[in-house]
């Protein structure tokens, strides 16, 4: 991604080769302008920093627009916060603060909407779009941030911890705060500010921040130690200053809060909203989610550039103790067969060459290697997703499923499915799906993850459901999908939508069928309880006049006439059971 | 009229509660309760020409108490009672009626009569009585009569005999009432001639073909009624003449209507020994007449060859007697049916005439 990128007409010309349509337009340009010569293009050649290439391709981070900019914004900060707070064993209280700072937009008047229809009328108008302004601030309990890290870790894109290991983690990469606060400086050109707290210390240590975006390097505008407002021995705030939007409802920062509270049950939430309302969420259980452990990298994931650059840094002394000492699963022996497959001699880390290492990676996949463990993915745990369910919405019947780790790409992952169906639920709309990655809520793309595919290919209409061709089944049912790995694959940087591996696929598939499962027991148990009730009823219509007309043609007394119907009562009720 | 017959009411009674009392000790134990009624259709019939009717044969059908069946359980008993009372009281219902008292149970009420007579019929079967004896009467008329006869009937009040000549009608005739067991006769006729159709009697009678042939003209208006082959059954045993039939030259005239006058009907089989004239015999039309008196015609319907073949199939009376074979058999050959006032073709009172005259003559050769 670093890597410059050539100027677009070049690399263009040779396959305009193979499409004719383009053609005319080559000959156009061609007139426009001299010709390039490679020293020409030389001067323009140059390094982009990463910050750089965001700054232009802010919506692969998630700040296409204002509203979602907002809550991205909110996302990432909240996923540092729950992050550092686990990591440090602290149960996590978070407050989440937005004010607005310019004049809130009103919505479009109805004449306006009638300009939209009218086409052209509308293109005239069409200026830059106008957008508020917007100071948040986040504040956790977290163990704090040493200030010498501060700079980096805010205003640095690609800084983290997280990026180079593998461990089940909300945030993946190092980009996601500073994109934010990159994002704010450049709509409002206000800095970040960082308040941060450890707990052996008194003050708290307050940092100004810029981003500089050339050289992807943080500038401090100041510094200082302060009061820490808060009563939490050790924490962070960071306030960010930024263009956005506000709304409430589908995919906006109470809906996003609502949702961590859901996979997130130890931690405290609290919302202050526009309108300086408080929402707050408290914790549902003491207990921290058991911390998940860091794993080596498994060979099968492994692709070949990272394999030379691990190969590059080792501290091993061979390449056999490079294989056993830096990869999961590879013992002693295995690394030798691996060895032996490749047809390489172990050599000594300084000897290793690039063709040592093309070989063995080569042969890694001829040998068979023991699964990644799968003891560093935490599942939220089958009770809690339901309870979460259950907290969404008030239905008839409840389940959930976690199901065993399993592996892709050498990645461990694991899928958890909680489903809720009847009782509140509407049966009117499109099935409800709740999607969490590593305990974050998915708010967008929703037709482009993998838990989406696989809910429109399977079957609903045996439980009950309708069901349009390729869409989300109709009916009172909702679905929580959670997919937890040391390495959730993403579609894009902006963590919106998961990828779709066959492995993870074929795991949400599992999940939700074995939740279906239990549905469709349920479904058959709820229409059997329903049946038998009305053939009950359906008896108890009649059998009096049995005894009826007994007593008449029998001049039975009342009480012969009661034991007759009792007892007829009884024979059939347990009859019935057996269906006829 | 039900006064006199102690008998049938003592047969319905013992039957309705014996039947009540079974279900009743059944329902005690704890089982589930059962009616027991012989299958009502021709495949559980016999025919003996001895006996000379269509007799009840052994197959039954039991209807336990079940979820399904507990609606129609209750309305069944319900008419039991209801039969019961009217016996006790000395009262009846007409079919419509018991339709109309079922509207006081509630739910178990019948939504249709369609539905209560099926009830009334499984009722019938079931005690092996006719509904006359359960009090429950037919709407249904009886056919009419014309001719050679006098009937004795009794007025309601007094009870004393009223004379009733059956050639005073003019152009009207005697209606056969819904009860004959009552009625005498008194009669010099030669026969008694039943016939299908009201428009082929309104011409005999109007042109006082009774006078002239000596005898009794019955119009049974299609199947004959009970009432009505009650009618003729006394008429023709107590006076010891002879029945001929005139029906229309089609498989329904056969296997329908003679069937029924002569040997009973298959649904109601446990009534056919009193319900039926075995001494009738078949004038006409036959298939043969349609050739021999050239008459036009009319192709055989597909309901009309089924009906034929399922005669041959399955009516015991058709197979037992060979001519009859042998005339189904022709007509489905032919592939044709002529009706009675076919024979019009060859001048309105041709039937008068010369036709009749001519059957009768040779009254022996009439198809049994």
């Amino acid at each position: 991604m670093s890597k410059s990128k050539p100027s677009s007409k070049k690399s263009a010309a040779p396959e305009e080769v193979k499409s004719r349509k383009p053609a005319p337009m080559k000959t156009h340009e061609k007139k426009k302008g001299k010709a390039e010569d490679a020293d020409s293009m030389a001067k323009r050649q140059r390094e982009i920093s990463v910050s750089e290439f965001f700054a232009k391709n802010r919506h692969l981070l998630g700040f296409d627009n204002p509203k979602k900019a907002l809550l991205t914004a909110v996302k990432e900060a909240v996923d540092n916060s729950l992050d550092a707070c686990e990591e440090a064993h602290i149960l996590p209280e978070i407050e989440v603060k937005l004010e607005r700072l310019s004049a809130p937009i009103v919505e479009a008047a109805p004449e306006n909407e009638k300009d939209a229809k009218e086409g052209k009328d509308s293109k005239k108008r069409k200026g830059p779009v106008p957008t508020e302004r917007y100071r948040l601030t986040i504040t956790d309990n977290g163990p704090g941030i040493v200030a010498t890290q501060i700079p980096k870790i805010f205003a640095k894109l690609l800084y983290g911890s997280k990026f180079h290991r593998l461990k089940m983690s909300r945030g993946q990469q190092g980009i996601g705060i500073s994109a934010a606060g990159m994002y704010g400086q450049m709509t409002t050109g206000k800095p970040m500010r960082i308040t941060s707290k450890l707990p052996k210390k008194d003050k708290a240590h307050f940092t100004e921040l810029q981003i500089d975006t050339k050289k992807n390097t943080p500038d401090v505008l100041s510094e200082k130690d302060v009061d820490w407002k808060f009563k939490s021995p050790s924490g962070t705030s960071v306030e960010i200053t930024l263009e956005g939007r506000y709304q409430r409802g589908r995919q906006s920062i109470d809906e996003f809060i609502l949702q961590n509270t859901l996979s997130n049950p130890h931690g405290h939430f609290r919302f202050i909203d526009v309108d300086n309302q408080v929402f707050d969420y408290p914790r549902k259980t003491k207990e921290l989610p058991e911390v998940p452990s860091e794993i080596k990298p498994h060979p099968y994931g492994v692709e070949l550039g990272r394999f030379h650059q691990m190969a590059a840094e080792t501290t091993a002394r061979s390449l056999k103790t490079f294989l056993s000492n830096d990869f999961s699963r590879v013992s002693d022996k295995v690394a030798s067969e691996i060895l032996s497959t490749a047809g390489v001699k172990d050599v000594p880390a300084s000897k290793i060459t690039p063709h040592h290492l093309n070989k063995v990676h080569e042969a890694i996949p001829k040998v068979s290697i023991m699964s990644p463990p799968t003891d560093c993915i935490v599942p939220i745990g089958e009770e809690l997703i339901m309870n979460t369910l259950k907290q969404h919405s008030k239905a008839d019947f409840y389940t959930a499923v976690s199901r065993s780790p399993a592996v892709y790409r050498g990645n461990p992952f694991m899928v958890e499915c909680a489903l809720a169906y009847g009782g509140d639920l509407s049966g009117e709309e499109p099935m409800t799906v709740f999607r969490f990655a590593n305990r974050v809520p998915l708010q967008f793309q929703p037709a482009a993850c993998a838990t989406f595919r696989v809910l429109t290919k399977l079957d609903w209409k045996k439980y009950g459901l309708n069901q349009p061709r390729n869409s989300l089944p109709v009916g009172p049912i909702a679905i929580l999908i959670h997919v937890a790995s040391v390495w959730v694959p993403f579609t894009s940087e902006s963590k919106e939508a998961i990828a779709d591996y066959p492995e993870i696929k074929q795991e949400i598939r599992l999940a939700v069928l074995e939740c279906a499962r239990q549905l469709s027991l349920h479904v058959n148990r709820a229409y059997r309880a329903a049946e038998a009730e009305r053939k009950a009823n359906y008896i108890d219509t009649y059998i009096p006049f049995i005894g009826e007309a007994l007593q008449e043609m029998l001049k039975l007394s009342d009480s012969q006439k009661d034991k007759v119907v009792s007892t007829l009562r009884n024979t059939l009720e347990r009859s019935k059971i057996d269906g006829d | 009229m039900a006064t006199k017959n102690k008998a049938a009411d003592n047969k319905a009674l013992v039957g309705i509660d014996k039947t009540a009392r079974e279900i009743y000790d059944k329902s005690l134990k704890g089982q589930k309760p059962q009616l027991k009624m012989p299958v009502r259709s021709l495949t559980n019939v016999k025919y003996k020409n001895k006996t000379g009717y269509l007799e009840l044969s052994n197959q039954y059908k039991t209807r336990t108490l079940t979820y399904n069946t507990v609606k129609g359980f209750a309305q069944t008993l319900k008419m039991m009672s209801a039969s019961k009372e009217l016996i006790e009281t000395n009262d009846h219902a007409s079919k419509r009626e018991m339709y109309y008292i079922s509207k006081n149970w509630g739910p178990a009420r019948f939504d249709e009569q369609p539905e209560s007579d099926t009830v009334m019929d499984d009722i019938e079967a079931m005690m092996c009585v006719n509904r006359e004896q359960l009090r429950f009467l037919p709407e249904e008329k009886g056919g009419e009569v014309a001719g050679q006869l006098i009937v004795f009937d009794r007025d309601r009040d007094t009870n004393k005999p009223i004379k009733i000549d059956c050639t005073g009608f003019g152009s009207g005739a005697y209606s056969i009432p819904i009860s004959v067991e009552h009625l005498e006769f008194q009669t010099k006729a030669k026969f008694i001639l039943c016939i299908e159709t009201a428009g082929m009697f309104q011409r005999l009678v109007a042109h006082n073909y009774w006078r002239k042939a000596n005898c009794i003209l019955i119009s049974m208006g299609g199947v004959p009624t009970r009432a009505t082959r009650r009618f003729v059954r006394r008429l023709a045993d107590t006076m010891k003449i002879p029945v001929y039939t005139f029906v229309d030259g089609d498989p329904y005239g056969i296997a329908n209507i003679y069937r029924t006058l002569k040997v009973g009907s298959g649904n109601a089989a446990h009534i056919n020994e009193f319900f039926c004239v075995p001494t009738a015999t078949f004038m006409g039309i036959t298939p043969q007449d349609i050739i021999d008196y050239k008459l036009p015609t009319h192709p055989l319907k597909d309901v009309d060859i089924k009906r034929a073949k399922d005669a041959l199939k399955n009516d015991p009376f058709f197979q037992f007697h060979k001519p009859w074979v042998k005339a189904i058999e022709q007509m489905i050959k032919m592939g044709v049916r002529a009706e009675q006032q076919a024979l019009a073709k060859h001048g309105l009172n041709y039937v008068i005439d010369e036709y009749l005259p001519e059957k009768i003559k040779a009254a022996s050769k009439f198809l049994p």
